[in-house]
């Protein structure tokens, strides 16, 4: 039973971080570079303009839940299993996310490189 | 990519790796939190190492919306994925523990996976004009021929 919850915490780990960095993503494109807006406008214009953005407080929103997350799937499941299988699996969702709602081309350069990344974090934990 | 947005880039994945280490390191001194007793997590606050980890992944978030305000998403994750390896590396030097041969491979792959994305462009050219900045004409063409 308590895999089941595990892997239950582990699906909503990826759900609220994928969701998470596509809203924040999103946000921060609409923000614009912010390297230059801080040159024009300054620190405080840069923070203005992400925090009036309201997807900008969704995906924080979104984040704290995948925070959250994983602490309860750390008590459930074991540390091996619950932060390689998030992270990697993360890893895919978000190129797939990233392709469908931010309309990112992911090229074959970007994909292998997801998967590599995936697949090492795997390793990393065996 | 200016040698300010490498920083940036590295900003991530070093505060990110420092602020999770720290975190677990002041975790440690307070011992487990259980739902009955949600005071505790008060406490951990006046804890110096977890207030050092908040301060790197304060540090870490504002390099990680930086970095997505310039560049894509399937660009700055598999780019600042060297914290793993980070983590390998410190658990090998500062503990003692030792690398598995697997580990070795996994740190390889998300090695090769790094240089694989950091290579290539870091904004690509969107259906929608949602992008404020467009990218250079040199970037669209990387991208189409990687």
């Amino acid at each position: 039973m308590r895999e089941i919850y595990a892997w239950a915490a582990i699906a909503l780990i990826i759900l609220a971080s994928t969701t998470g960095d596509i809203l924040l993503a999103y946000s921060m494109k609409r923000v614009g570079d912010v390297g230059e807006l801080w040159k024009r406008s300054g620190m405080l214009a840069v923070i203005g303009r992400a925090l009036s953005t309201p997807t900008f407080a969704l995906g924080v929103m979104a984040m704290g839940v995948a925070f959250y997350s994983l602490l309860f799937g750390l008590s459930w499941g074991n540390l091996s299993l619950v932060v390689p299988a998030s992270a990697s699996l993360t890893f895919v969702a978000n190129a797939i996310a990233a392709r469908i709602f931010l309309h990112e081309r992911v090229g074959r350069r970007r994909w292998i490189a997801a998967l590599l990344v995936a697949g090492g974090v795997v390793l990393m934990a065996v | 990519m200016t040698f300010r947005k490498y920083l940036v880039l590295a900003g991530i994945t070093i505060f990110s790796t420092a602020g999770d280490s720290l975190l677990a390191r002041g975790m440690k001194d307070t011992g487990g939190i259980s739902l009955h007793h949600l005071s505790g997590l008060l406490l951990v606050i006046l804890n110096p190492w977890v207030v050092l980890g908040i301060l790197c992944l304060l540090t870490f978030f504002s390099c990680y919306m930086s970095a997505l305000s310039w560049a894509d998403l399937t660009y700055v994750l598999p780019a600042t994925s060297l914290g793993y390896v980070l983590v390998a590396f410190i658990g090998r030097i500062g503990f003692h523990e030792v690398i598995s041969p697997t580990r070795w491979v996994g740190i390889m792959m998300i090695a090769a996976g790094v240089g694989f994305a950091a290579a290539g462009p870091t904004v690509t050219p969107s259906r929608h004009q949602s992008v404020s900045k467009e990218p250079s004409p040199q970037a669209i063409s990387q991208e189409i021929s990687s």
